[in-house]
């Protein structure tokens, strides 16, 4: 799987990984974040 | 420098299985599917089960949030044999009475109760040191007739139910047409109002503190009162400082999310310290709209729906006593704007920072207070052990910086040494660092170790307006007596 | 189209991981019932990590993979895929 130029979805959490940490990680893949979300169950 | 002190601490708590169905994740799935109902009402929890659950002895101050860690485990299965209602840190209420306390503290006739419920729920409030007179009056009844006649023939009213399913009373609403008025809304801020106000009586009572020499009081709860022109524009501090007799105060309310009490002790501390308002209490009500948010893992495990319980505190500052622990504002450490949502970044901005301004060690501070939820709610719905997720990033951080040894078995062992399990209610800011503080007033008054931290975090991406994350921290320190 | 997940526990990245391929599988979301056969993957696994500028991952996540139940996870969402093919 090559992320590279791939629309990208994300769902972090506040407790494990938040989504702007993993938005960074996948534009330095060149992908593109289309939907970045961060959830919170506390 | 001087610093102000903390003199006291209570929490309210109360036990509420009829209100699991107001919740919100509850709320919206009985739309849906009004069988799902049955489904939770099968695995609420009786009140004596609820008052011998292990880690709301320990909210009591009945027990050390150490103690959980040899208490047989799952908690929800070996109640302790022997508990109470009441501890040095706070009481328990079963919901008949915290309904009385709905209607006693509603104003505008927003809660009926049927009259045979009203009279015995009153009688049982009489006795009650902290109900006043005036209150046991207000908490009057209504033949059950019209209750049935206000449910069924117009909009603007939700039922209250107990949890064997009896229809006892409702809250209802005097403007349909506002959204921010809405029968489910008003509900969640009485019981706000009824719980923080009780936490706020106790402290003041138990510490000896005459009500009229208060001057401020900061609320620090998520939920938010209005109507239409002003949702969420507050002020439920005045509110309870109304209720709780204080009249010679006023108050405001500080929002952020989860970390509000945290803010709320530091910005209470500067107006101690400054001498704008010498005596200052915090004060947080309850979480409605988290009851049975994880109600789904649960039914999964056949395990009770544990988040059944409301909880409120209440904290009293003031200047340095020579006694009472000092919160340390040189210690203060805030989550900047530019420090980015990097997990690492909010405990350096909240952990290491502090640390270093006062030239401590990540082992100096002898028991660090974060989100205190209770990982037998959260972890049973795949959530995780929070408590233990942040203990091991600071634990983390210290090997970073070569404090301890790097490693699980060094890791583990700073977990158990500076850390604790978690004992709270999932009541969003209420668990925040606050649980903690009852007991570390306890062992910084007995001399136990000189300094503890509280910190925690909030989730502002949740309203949407951002994506950032929000934290602050301070430190306790035992008073030297040097003034 | 990829979803990547940042969650905390191997319980919680399965729920994901299932409802964005095979759909929900609790059936009270939106996506019950919905398989959309999405590829995804936890931001600790090794497939994408790898992808990502180290020093980015290193400031950014690192920290979490000794913080986390990483093996667990990364063995929960393997689970998933070959369970549901994608």
């Amino acid at each position: 799987m090559d992320l590279a130029g791939k629309r990208v979805i994300i769902v972090g959490e506040r407790d494990g990984v938040p989504g702007p940490a993993i938005e960074a990680c996948v534009r330095s893949a060149g992908a593109e974040p289309v939907m970045v979300q961060t959830q919170c169950f506390v | 420098m001087s610093h102000p002190v903390v003199r006291d601490i209570r929490f309210f708590l109360a036990h509420t299985p009829g209100l699991v169905r107001h919740g919100s994740k509850p709320t919206r799935e009985i739309h849906s599917n009004h069988s799902v109902w049955q489904d939770i009402q099968g695995s609420l929890r009786s009140f004596d089960e609820a008052a011998a659950y292990a880690p709301h002895q320990v909210l009591l101050g009945n027990m050390k949030p150490d103690g959980l860690n040899t208490a047989a485990a799952p908690w929800y299965e070996n109640m302790l044999a022997e508990y109470s209602t009441s501890g040095p840190h706070g009481e328990l209420v079963n919901e008949d009475q915290f309904h009385g306390l709905l209607k006693a503290a509603d104003e505008f006739d927003l809660v009926l109760l049927e009259e045979g419920y009203a009279a015995r729920v009153a009688a049982e409030l009489r006795s009650h040191p902290r109900v006043t007179d005036e209150e046991i009056e207000r908490i009057q009844g209504v033949p059950y007739s019209r209750i049935e006649e206000r449910l069924t023939s117009r909009e603007g009213a939700i039922p209250l139910l107990t949890r064997d399913g009896e229809t006892i009373g409702l809250v209802q609403t005097d403007y349909v047409d506002d959204a921010s008025l809405a029968p489910d809304i008003l509900l969640e801020n009485l019981a706000v109002k009824a719980t923080a106000t009780m936490a706020l009586r106790s402290v003041l009572a138990e510490s000896g503190t005459d009500p009229a020499g208060l001057q401020y009081v900061i609320g620090s709860g998520e939920e938010a009162i209005g109507d239409r022109y002003n949702r969420g524009g507050g002020n439920l501090a005045k509110t309870v400082a109304e209720a709780a007799a204080c009249v010679n105060s006023t108050g405001s309310d500080v929002k952020a999310f989860c970390c509000a009490p945290v803010h709320a002790m530091v910005v209470g501390g500067s107006l101690v310290q400054s001498g704008v308002f010498p005596e200052v209490a915090v004060v947080g009500g309850c979480s409605l709209a988290k009851l049975g948010m994880k109600f789904r893992g649960h039914l999964a495990k056949e395990i009770p729906v544990m988040e059944d319980v409301l909880a409120g505190f209440a904290v009293l500052m003031g200047p340095d006593d020579g006694t009472s622990p000092v919160l340390r504002l040189d210690s203060v450490g805030r989550h900047t704007v530019g420090a980015g949502s990097v997990q690492q970044a909010i405990v350096e901005a909240l952990v290491a920072d502090p640390l270093d301004r006062l030239g401590l060690k990540f082992g100096d501070v002898a028991k660090y207070a974060t989100e205190m939820h209770n990982p037998e709610i959260t972890d049973t719905a795949g959530s995780g052990n929070v408590p233990r997720t942040n203990y091991r990033l600071i634990a983390a951080l210290a090997a970073q910086r070569g404090e301890i040894e790097k490693g699980s078995e060094s890791r583990d062992r700073f977990v158990e040494q500076h850390g604790m399990p978690g004992f709270s209610p999932t009541q969003g800011h209420v668990a925040s660092a606050m649980p903690f503080m009852a007991h570390a007033l306890d062992d910084l008054r007995a001399g136990d170790y000189q300094y503890s931290m509280f910190l925690a975090k909030g989730s502002l991406f949740l309203g949407r307006m951002t994506h950032m994350s929000d934290g602050e921290s301070f430190i306790l320190e035992s008073n030297s007596g040097a003034g | 189209m990829v979803v990547l997940l940042g969650s905390p526990t191997p319980e919680s990245a399965e729920v994901y991981a299932r409802t964005v391929t095979e759909g929900d599988p609790s059936w009270v979301g939106p996506l019950a019932g919905i398989a959309l056969g999405l590829p995804v993957f936890h931001v600790l696994e090794e497939e994408v990590k790898s992808q990502f500028d180290a020093a980015v991952y290193q400031e950014q996540v690192e920290i979490m993979e000794s913080v986390l139940d990483t093996d667990d996870i990364i063995a929960a969402m393997k689970n998933v895929r070959e369970a549901v093919g994608v």
